[in-house]
């Protein structure tokens, strides 16, 4: 009876002292989950989630604090990501936060009506307008992620989102699949 | 002018399926003929019996599918499963016994897993898998050749045992296999040659069997030429096989049989050439190939040998139709310029 | 006289399609006339979109540079094919699979076909001439490679370096069916082939040149052969001249006759001409791809990523060879390429030498239109050729061929619903697509991971090594079109891949415009801080400024009120002693 016990007890203790090497040993240095969820948002940095920007959302992911289901530029390819990478059951998208667009966007400032107050430059997350104070503003498509921030502060509503204009640069050949059902040609809207 | 651009991949000019499988049938002609000549009727009504059921079943499995049922039934991808089928079939078999099986071909082991080309396992091998497991006794029944009984059932005494109108009077009819009889003689002590001493054995096998196997050899070998199959399957299953058995065979050929029995016996050659070699099922790459075609000449022999059953060929194909993803994976081909060889070659 | 017997190596894969390269070889090359209006779009090459150098309204001479090399990085020029007003430069369908519009100049031609002084001078004794002489050259004429990859040739030749290249390989194997400009070019202008090759050859400081043609072609190997000869014997006689007379051709056009005035050039003979072989290689496609001729001809498989001349090779297609040649020896920038039409929806397939910008519709005109077979318009040939929308494109350097054929001759597999006999039927691994590949790719399990879009997938099944030559399609029982989920997952992973790096490039943009506004906010404190403290320092030091102002105000009220007090005692002092002096009188 005794004997049993030490055996056990040794057995616990070994294991014990086993399982705490390996914490140590093994331990995985920093906090990679942000990281990891950082790359997986699409760093338009529009702030639809509530939270300012990308990462300040993928530490609230990490923590816990909110659902993977927040972003719309992402869409459900962002969600099922994160649900992939957290282990988690894909959730649709809150409706609340925004709706998702299949056509990425830029904006372009219609520069006749712009009256160079400089707000916009202001409200961009990723320094994508330029422009000084009366002077026309402009929108370095580029570097634009279409986050619509510049929308609201603009006094005379110069600015448009129109979808990413198509070259033979950005051109995907389309899905076999789809051949026949879908015309080829995608109007760009001027 | 305007000109329609929906063009995909241009050119595509290549025998379709359906050509591929109209030249499998026709690799069969010359063992139906061989078979017709020794087992008579049977082996026709089983042959169309099974192109009947497949085709009604696989219309069917096509309707409820939602598929477009013409086109798929042009492919005539189940006719070849249904003849492959017909042909391991022991003639004068209860009608049943053909839709039974061709009902596990067609509709579990193929459509059920998402019609052609999505099927893992042989469908033909599969549905004999299902019987010999299911109905032994019937599965075994092999009625002598016609060379050895001298007795040619007429075709309505054949199609009244088919549709059990007749009782047939089995024990009179049925003769055992050769592998069969080679393996109770064994049992029992004979030694092999004795056994195959046998007024009913050729210089190969059974007579009959031999010629059978003979004729599924010349249609392979067409097969072959005409590029409906690559030489890697066949040759790797036959060279695996007659491997195994040269080597019992040296140990000590009077309890193992001679590895030229082995290849004429049974359903080697059909395995090696029609079976082995469905594409669907079998491994792609050519490395791949010859691991899969020798693992089943090895299991082949192994369950011939030491198994239970009448033959081995079902399970050894479908044993590594259950190994080809792996085998794929591992033996992916290195591509252009991966040869290690960017050096200038011998002149 | 070659005494090298040249070893072959077997290509792996391939296919035989039906060639129908006869339809188009009956008829010597034909100069077009010249169309009444140009289009030439910019971008015609790999690299960056020239710079314009032209406006509207301008009128061009022949020849006139019309776009330089970007400033940005490579490219090519693009120069006037004839004489014209520029009427307008605009956004137009371009010859893309996309059915996209680019940036094009629209030249309308004055019908003169006037040089001006727009040509560049001859460089006949180019064995003269220092490497850079003639890489500026093959720049400033905007020579690209002919052979559909339209690679600025100047840029190939420069990054291959002199004396790295060991072996030339000269690929004119043209592989792929109903295109034969090359053969055509090959039969008709050999000797300027060849000296375009000794070009090549000087610029590379080559040692020896191969020269891969099929062997369907066996005029264009004895023409070739029969150049080396006479060129040969010239070199060999020491001091033989021999006349390269490229405008043998007296058609009607005036491209001809000018180039005929101008290139009676007199080429010095051959020197390497023992040192170039035309070897005659197996049909078979695509035998014409780069790195399969030249494993055919020299055994060497280039790796991925592996740069030729790293190996001791370069491969140049025989059109870029003559278009060196014509910008060298003759000047004359390329403006103009040999053009194959063909297929049976054309009435007389023959070859044009056309002018870049030409339209289709022109040159189906001059081909004696269309018959009532013309159902699809490809440029280049059915394997890997792109379908067309419309025949007012125009011609550009990479057009070797337009193809205008029917459905059903083409053997299309273009997924009519209503065609039950080319169904796509589901894949059954039968491995055939494997067997067609030369790049020993597993075209069917890359099939599989692009249809379920696992791009990772496809890349670990090297997709980026994939040539596109469309055997795998060729000859798939089942009629997937493979290469089109090929292009479609390359693309695809392009996009994601520029996506990936927007995405980076977007949180690093966003870090640093947080740490800007970080920045500024804490510029800003500090700013305030310092003000404040400033205007605190400033106060404390006004009230110990008011505290001393207020003593001396006080002082200085009470020396007044002193002085006054003084004053007032003077003044009593004195009144009375007014008084007292008063009293006394």
């Amino acid at each position: 009876m005794l004997m049993a016990i030490l055996v056990m007890v040794g057995l616990a203790a070994f294991f014990g002292a086993l399982l705490g090497y390996a914490a140590i040993k093994f331990k995985v240095e920093g906090d990679p989950i942000t990281d990891q969820i950082d790359q997986l948002l699409p760093q338009t940095q529009c702030g639809q989630c509530s939270y300012p920007g990308c990462r300040p959302y993928a530490e609230a992911i990490a923590k816990g604090e909110i659902g993977i289901n927040h972003c719309p530029p992402g869409g459900d390819s962002t969600i099922q990501a994160l649900a992939d990478l957290l282990d988690v059951e894909p959730l649709p998208l809150d409706e609340e936060a925004g709706e998702h667009s299949d056509v990425p966007l830029v904006a372009i400032i219609r520069e006749e009506t712009c009256i160079g107050c400089t707000l916009c430059i202001q409200a961009c997350p990723v320094d994508a307008i330029v422009g000084a104070a009366k002077l026309m503003h402009t929108v370095i498509a580029d570097e634009c992620t279409g986050c619509e921030l510049c929308l609201p502060p603009c006094p005379v509503d110069c600015i448009d989102m129109i979808p990413v204009p198509q070259s033979t640069d950005n051109w995907v050949w389309p899905e076999p699949a789809t051949l026949g059902k879908i015309p080829i040609k995608i109007e760009v809207k001027a | 002018m305007q000109f329609d651009t929906r063009i995909t991949s241009l050119v595509n000019d290549a025998p379709d399926i359906s050509q591929l499988m109209k030249q499998v049938l026709y690799a069969l002609i010359p063992a139906v003929a061989t078979l017709l000549y020794f087992y008579g009727w049977g082996v026709l009504i089983n042959l169309v019996l099974a192109v009947v059921f497949a085709l009604a079943l696989e219309g069917i499995a096509l309707w409820v599918r939602g598929k477009p049922v013409k086109p798929f039934l042009k492919d005539f991808s189940a006719i070849v499963t249904a003849c492959l089928f017909a042909l391991t079939l022991p003639p004068l078999i209860s009608w049943w016994l053909i839709l039974v099986g061709l009902f596990f071909a067609i509709i579990v082991a193929k459509h059920l897993y998402g019609g052609i080309g999505y099927n893992p396992f042989n469908p033909a091998m599969i549905a004999y898998a299902v019987l010999i497991v299911s109905f032994p006794l019937q599965m075994s029944q092999w009625p002598g050749a016609y060379s050895v009984t001298g007795e040619w059932l007429s075709l309505s005494d054949s199609l009244s045992i088919v549709f059990g109108q007749m009782d047939a009077d089995w024990d009179a009819i049925t003769r055992a296999t050769p592998l069969d009889e080679v393996r109770t003689g064994l049992i029992t002590g004979q030694s092999y040659q004795d056994i195959v001493a046998g007024d009913h054995f050729g210089w190969l096998s059974g007579v009959a069997w031999q010629w059978t196997s003979l004729a599924y050899l010349l249609g392979g070998l067409y097969l072959i030429k005409a590029r409906v199959i690559s030489w890697q399957i066949p040759v790797s299953v036959l060279a695996g096989l007659a491997g195994v058995a040269a080597l019992m065979w040296l140990v000590d050929s009077s309890i193992y049989a001679s590895p030229l029995f082995h290849l004429f016996s049974g359903a080697t050659m059909l395995g090696a050439f029609f079976i082995a070699t469905d594409p669907v099922s079998a491994s792609t790459t050519p490395f791949g190939q010859l691991v899969y075609g020798a693992s089943i000449g090895f299991f082949i022999y192994v369950i011939r040998t030491w198994g239970v059953y009448p033959d081995s060929v079902a399970f050894a194909v479908l044993i590594m139709n259950m190994a080809v993803p792996m085998i794929d994976y591992y033996t992916q081909p290195k591509v252009f310029g991966d040869s290690g060889r960017a050096v200038h070659g011998k002149r | 006289m070659n005494t090298l017997i040249q070893k072959l190596w077997k290509m792996r894969g391939g296919v035989h399609p039906a060639f129908h390269k006869d339809d188009s070889t009956r008829q010597p090359i034909q100069h077009t006339a010249i169309p009444p209006q140009l289009i030439i779009p910019l971008q015609q090459h790999v690299g960056h979109l020239p710079d314009l150098k032209v406006a509207i309204g301008d009128t061009v001479e022949k020849g006139q540079m019309l776009a330089s090399v970007s400033a940005v990085g490579i490219g090519a020029a693009i120069h006037a094919p004839t004489s014209g007003v520029i009427t307008s430069i605009e956004e137009r369908t371009i010859p893309h699979p996309s059915g996209l519009a680019g940036s094009c100049i629209v030249l309308d031609s004055d019908g003169k076909d006037d040089w001006g002084n727009q040509r560049l001078a001859p460089l006949a004794d180019y064995r003269e001439c220092a490497a850079d002489e003639l890489l500026q050259r093959i720049e400033q004429a905007g020579v690209v490679g002919l052979g559909g990859a339209v690679f600025p040739s100047e840029v190939k030749l420069a990054s291959a370096g002199e004396g790295n290249v060991e072996t030339l390989i000269i690929n004119g194997a043209e592989c792929e069916p109903y295109i034969s400009c090359d053969d055509m070019l090959m039969r008709e202008r050999a000797e300027e082939v060849i000296v375009g090759i000794d070009i090549l050859m000087h610029l590379l400081k080559a040692k020896r040149c191969l020269i891969g043609v099929e062997d369907n072609k066996p005029e264009a190997i004895a023409a070739l052969n029969s150049a080396l000869e006479t060129l040969g014997a010239a070199g060999n006689a020491g001091h033989g001249q021999i006349e390269a007379d490229q405008g043998s051709n007296t058609q009607l056009s005036g491209d001809s006759s000018d180039s005929a005035s101008l290139a009676i050039q007199t080429v010095s003979p051959i020197a390497s001409a023992p040192r170039i072989e035309v070897v005659a290689v197996p049909t078979m496609y695509p035998s014409g791809d780069a790195k399969q001729l030249t494993r055919i001809l020299t055994g060497i498989e280039i790796p991925k990523g592996v740069r030729s001349p790293s190996l001791g090779l370069l491969c140049h297609n025989v059109g870029t060879a003559y278009s060196i040649y014509e910008a060298v020896v003759a000047g004359k920038p390329l403006i103009s390429r040999i053009t194959t039409v063909t297929g049976n929806g054309i009435q007389s397939p023959q070859n044009f030498e056309a002018l870049i910008g030409t339209p289709f519709s022109f040159l189906v005109e001059q081909a004696g239109g269309y018959t009532d077979k013309a159902e699809r318009l490809i440029m280049g040939g059915p394997m890997m050729g792109i379908a067309l929308p419309s025949d007012g494109l125009p011609v550009v350097k990479a057009c070797n061929c337009i193809l205008i054929s029917s459905r059903d001759e083409l053997r299309l597999n273009d997924h009519d619903p209503a065609d039950d006999e080319r169904l796509v039927m589901p894949c059954i691994r039968c491995g055939k697509c494997m067997q067609a590949c030369p790049v020993k790719l597993l075209p069917q399990q890359m099939y599989w991971h692009a249809r379920a879009r696992d791009f990772e997938k496809v890349a670990e099944h090297n997709l980026s090594d994939c040539i596109e030559c469309g055997a795998c399609s060729y000859v798939c029982p089942s009629h997937i079109p493979l290469v089109d989920y090929f292009r479609f997952a390359k693309t695809e992973m392009k996009a994601q891949q520029q996506a990936a790096i927007k995405s980076s490039q977007s949180r690093e943009r966003h870090e640093f415009h947080e740490f800007r506004k970080a920045r500024e906010k804490a510029e800003r404190e500090e700013k305030r801080r310092k003000q404040k403290e400033a205007l605190q320092k400033k106060k404390a030091a006004a009230a110990d400024g008011k505290a001393g102002e207020g003593d001396s105000k006080q002082d200085a009220i009470k020396a007044a009120m002193e002085r006054a007090k003084a004053k007032k005692a003077a003044l009593k002092a004195a009144a009375k002693n007014k008084q007292d002096n008063s009293d006394a009188v």
